[in-house]
């Protein structure tokens, strides 16, 4: 695979190649995490001005929002845009472009190996700055921080696939020793030729990861088996989702939840009296807003085999319900029923959305 | 008060399963009195959530029932339904459902005898397993 290493970290270095791009007009925009100097708060920005770089962070463990999100318009407007994504911003925007929700064709996605993110409240309290330095020792040393969101604990995908530039920033990287830059499509060689730094190739060394995929793996276990003990059967689900306020926050900030009308803001699930009249003569009592379980479950029906777990849903229920974990859990099982991965691959398409004529003889 | 009767949603295509179960009336053919039964256009109609709307409601189970694969009016309504089906079905097992609540079946227009049997066979499961509580208290 063709590289370039550059002498700097891999958080200059990146920011380098950014400003390469902008600044030769391979690219019109550039979007990646950015904290501003004066306030100290996080937010993802879009940039045309090369001045404006320099506010950038695009490695920084924070997502504000799931890019993959607002990349969707961005990528249909026809400008040419660099997007620095994690490895799950990524696979999410692959799966909203199979649903024709954006386009790659614009793109340059630039990803990198990946340490976890904080979850939004230590993100809110301001506590990023203070707390990097201990995460990025951590996470050089291919061990998992303890205070990441669950489900980037339990992330298994944190080498970005696909990716026209990868960044190696966690694991690979001994911070200060030099940035590699790996070029996966034409269009990044193209753009980069002339980047400064050590043009070559060489391949990612995995073998350096490979403590970080264990340590992983282990943590996905213990998340899924405690979620399996307690969201099993109806007592199980009533004690997770007992709490949700129905404010359908989880799937506002749901990359893979594209829908303009969700189904359960829609008139299908607005309420009526004899829906009240008919449950209440039935049970006596009710609880409002009625369905918060079944908003959930149709959730789960709708998109669990799309779930790439980038935990954006944990982090903003207002009650603390693991949504993420719950999903990432059943998202892996219904696909694995098609030995589905969601946003491996562009062209494989969305399970529900095609069929074999001979299968599943179990079901009728 | 009589022995307790299950109670099932039976969501049938308009082309194949509704025109069988229709048959399997003129023919005077004998099966329980348990299911109420929906027309849908086509089995692909069928979101999950109808399934789990319908056991929420009370419904002690629920029968879809399409065209055979392959002859859907609508030609591949019915696999998509499939599919869709083979996603709900894990999700119910991880909930703690009993599998042989929610059925599907695929019965042509011709077939006003397998409706019956279709019919007699989940009322007998559902007997067995007794009524649903899984996703809905009953008080
Ligand atoms: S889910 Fe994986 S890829 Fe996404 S932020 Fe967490 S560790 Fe990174
Ligand atoms: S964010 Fe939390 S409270 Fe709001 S709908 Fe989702 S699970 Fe319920």
């Amino acid at each position: 695979m063709s590289s370039i290493t550059i002498e700097k970290s891999a958080s200059k270095g990146i920011n380098d190649l950014l400003r390469h791009l902008l600044s030769t007009g391979k690219v019109d925009a550039v979007l990646a995490m950015r904290m501003m100097p004066d306030t100290g708060a996080w937010d993802l920005a879009l940039v045309t001005d090369v001045k404006n770089l320099k506010e950038l962070k695009p490695l920084a463990p924070v997502m504000t929002v799931n890019a993959s999100q607002v990349l969707s318009n961005l990528s249909l407007s026809g400008k040419k845009i660099a997007a620095v994504l994690k490895p799950c911003e990524l696979r999410a925007f692959v799966e909203r472009v199979k649903r024709e929700q954006g386009s790659l064709e614009n793109l340059f996605t630039i990803s990198h190996t990946c340490g976890g993110v904080f979850p939004l409240d230590l993100v809110a309290e301001g506590k990023v700055d203070r707390l990097l330095p201990k995460y990025e020792k951590v996470v050089s040393a291919g061990e998992i921080p303890s205070n990441i969101r669950d489900t980037c604990k339990a992330c298994e995908h944190f080498i970005p696939m696909n990716a026209d530039i990868m960044v190696s920033a966690a694991g690979e990287c001994k911070p200060g020793e030099g940035c590699m830059i790996y070029l996966n499509s034409d269009k990044a060689r193209e753009a980069l030729s002339e980047c400064t730094g050590e043009h070559g190739s060489a391949v990612l060394d995995s073998t350096s990861l490979e403590k970080l995929a264990t340590a992983r793996a282990r943590e996905r276990e213990k998340l899924f088996s405690s979620i399996e003990k307690d969201c099993s059967g109806l007592d199980g689900l009533v004690n997770i989702f007992g709490k949700c306020v129905g404010c359908h926050g989880c799937s506002r900030v749901c990359p893979i939840c594209y829908c303009t009308l969700c189904d359960f803001e829609s008139i299908n699930f607005d309420y009526n009296l004899p829906y009240f009249e008919e449950h209440l003569a039935r049970k006596g009592a009710l609880r409002l807003p009625p369905d918060t379980m079944l908003f959930h479950m149709g959730r789960l029906t709708h998109m669990s085999f799309s779930c790439v777990g980038c935990g954006m849903c944990s982090d903003v229920c207002p009650v603390g319900i693991p949504v993420a974990a719950v999903f990432s859990r059943t998202g892996e099982s219904t696909a694995s029923i098609f030995d589905y991965l969601p946003g491996r691959d562009v062209t494989e398409e969305i399970p529900v959305m095609i069929f074999k004529e001979e299968e599943f003889p179990e079901l009728g | 008060m009589s022995e307790w009767q299950p109670r099932i949603l039976a969501i049938l295509c308009n082309w194949c399963s509704y025109a069988g179960a229709d048959l399997a009336g003129v023919s005077r053919m004998q099966y329980p009195p348990s299911i109420r039964v929906v027309r849908i256009p086509c089995s692909g109609r069928v979101d999950p959530l109808f399934i789990m709307k319908s056991l929420q409601s009370g419904f002690d189970g629920v029968l879809v029932s399409g065209c055979h694969p392959g002859d859907c009016h609508y030609i591949s309504g019915n696999y998509v339904a499939r599919r869709k089906f083979a996603v709900l079905k894990p999700l119910l097992e991880f909930i703690g459902l009993e599998p042989n609540r929610v059925q599907f079946s695929w019965i042509s227009a011709g077939e006003g005898d397998r409706f019956a049997k279709v019919v007699t066979k989940i009322t007998e499961d559902i007997r067995e397993l007794g009524p649903a509580t899984r996703l809905v208290k009953k008080t």
